[in-house]
């Protein structure tokens, strides 16, 4: 019996219902209007935002519920389940041991939880191409859920723009063709304050000052207790890092630039998109964004993306696609995946 | 390498917002109207996909002017 390979087989997403539009955007702060064509490089329209009390990881279960119904999946094949996000149920026990009796999964699943923002989705594609190609599992079941808005400071006008919220589950099984390739991970912890929520981990716990404001360059207020971008050392990094992650990609998997059918990035922007894209000369084309209507949802941006892909035709059976994720750590990871 | 004029106006058309001859050399960047970190992400693109220099924020910081970006430009280069 030929030894399996690891592949993408499913993908569904969920979206709260709260919306955060554009016109709701420049009536919270009206002296953006007059630079709107500097908003329209970014590329974002809306972006659905949690409820109080709504978390991560209900965001995942409704999207591997979705995932169920619309593929007719049956539970009890998941023998592994993955849960990337940025938070999490407890302290204690790990949400996916929650997310697993939520879901009603069997017995004899793993579960686990890993923390990772924009490149999580490749990294979660390696450990369960690990999971199949070395030590057997069969059914992964990969969530991937932000919620970070509710961390962003209400009078952050940069990150109210760029983030919103969802969750995806993407179901990867086995398959005598390979369908995830060989990947390439990069970190630079020196960057790690660039991406960060300063106070309420375990490290520094929340004080009277930990809601102080803290003003950065541009005006963007934010405080120790919410999400901290320096947006300016974010782009310069992405822009020298995603090229750089896209060659080695190429070379790792023993292709040329002209040998990938489509190249999904995290969906940061469109601005550093197109910026990273004309970096490496990738044809107009051969690029799939979809951000107009969901902003920047971190670690589900990929597969969404790659979701909506599909759906359009812009990918298709047999395609090459590299997936390229860079951001919070700092950390970058990608892959080349056939679908 | 181009003159300081040529590079002030190519930087101009960058920002769809501004009128023509909004910026001259000696303008302090940082007062187009409405600067935000977007703008400074839209000086950073330009230069790198212009001089393929990729600046970070300290050498932003580093300058007021356009003249003084253009001054950078040319040591870095």
């Amino acid at each position: 019996m030929p030894l399996l390979k690891a592949y993408i087989k499913h993908i569904s997403y969920h979206l709260p219902d709260k919306i955060f539009s554009n016109d709701d955007f420049f009536s919270i702060f009206p002296d953006s209007k007059k630079n709107l064509d500097t908003f329209k490089k970014i590329g974002i329209k809306k972006r659905h935002i949690v409820a109080d009390g709504e978390l991560a990881s209900d965001l995942a279960v409704k999207s591997a519920q979705k995932l169920f119904n619309k593929y007719s999946i049956d539970s009890n094949l998941i023998d592994f389940v993955l849960f990337c996000a940025q938070e999490f149920d407890y302290y204690t026990p790990t949400t996916a041991c929650v997310i697993h009796e939520r879901l009603k999964l069997p017995k004899n699943c793993g579960a686990l939880d890993f923390n990772l923002g924009c490149s999580g989705y490749p990294y979660g594609l390696s450990i369960a191409k690990g999971l199949i190609e070395g030590v057997g599992v069969k059914n992964v079941l990969l969530l991937t859920a932000s919620t970070l808005t509710r961390k962003v400071h209400p009078k952050d006008r940069s990150l109210r723009f760029l983030f919103g919220d969802a969750a995806c589950a993407t179901l990867i099984s086995s398959r005598e063709n390979d369908g995830i390739h060989n990947f390439v991970f990069g970190t630079d912890g020196a960057g790690a304050e660039k991406i960060i929520i300063k106070d309420g981990g375990a490290r520094n716990n929340i004080e009277s000052s930990s809601h102080d404001e803290i003003i950065d360059d541009f005006g963007n207020i934010t405080s120790r207790a919410h999400m901290d971008m320096n947006g300016v050392s974010v782009f310069s990094f992405s822009v020298k890092t995603a090229p750089a992650l896209v060659n080695e990609l190429l070379v790792k998997n023993d292709k040329q630039l002209e040998d990938i059918d489509l190249f999904i990035f995290h969906q940061a922007n469109l601005f550093i998109i197109e910026a990273i894209r004309k970096k490496i000369n990738i044809p107009e084309h051969k690029v799939f964004n979809y951000i107009e209507l969901v902003g920047n949802t971190v670690s589900s941006s990929i597969p969404i993306a790659l979701y909506e892909a599909i759906k359009s035709g812009r990918a298709k059976k047999g395609d090459t696609i590299l997936l390229a994720g860079f951001g919070v750590g700092l950390s970058w990871s990608g892959t080349i995946i056939t679908l | 390498m181009i003159s300081v004029n040529e590079f002030t106006e190519k930087l101009e058309a960058e920002f769809e917002d501004l009128q023509k001859g909004t910026l001259t050399p000696d303008t302090d960047y940082r007062t187009i109207n409405g600067w935000s970190s977007m703008h400074a992400l839209i000086v950073i693109a330009f230069v790198d996909s212009n001089f393929d220099i990729l600046l970070t924020g300290i050498d932003l910081k580093s300058t007021i002017t356009i003249n003084d970006l253009y001054n950078l430009i040319q040591q870095k280069k």
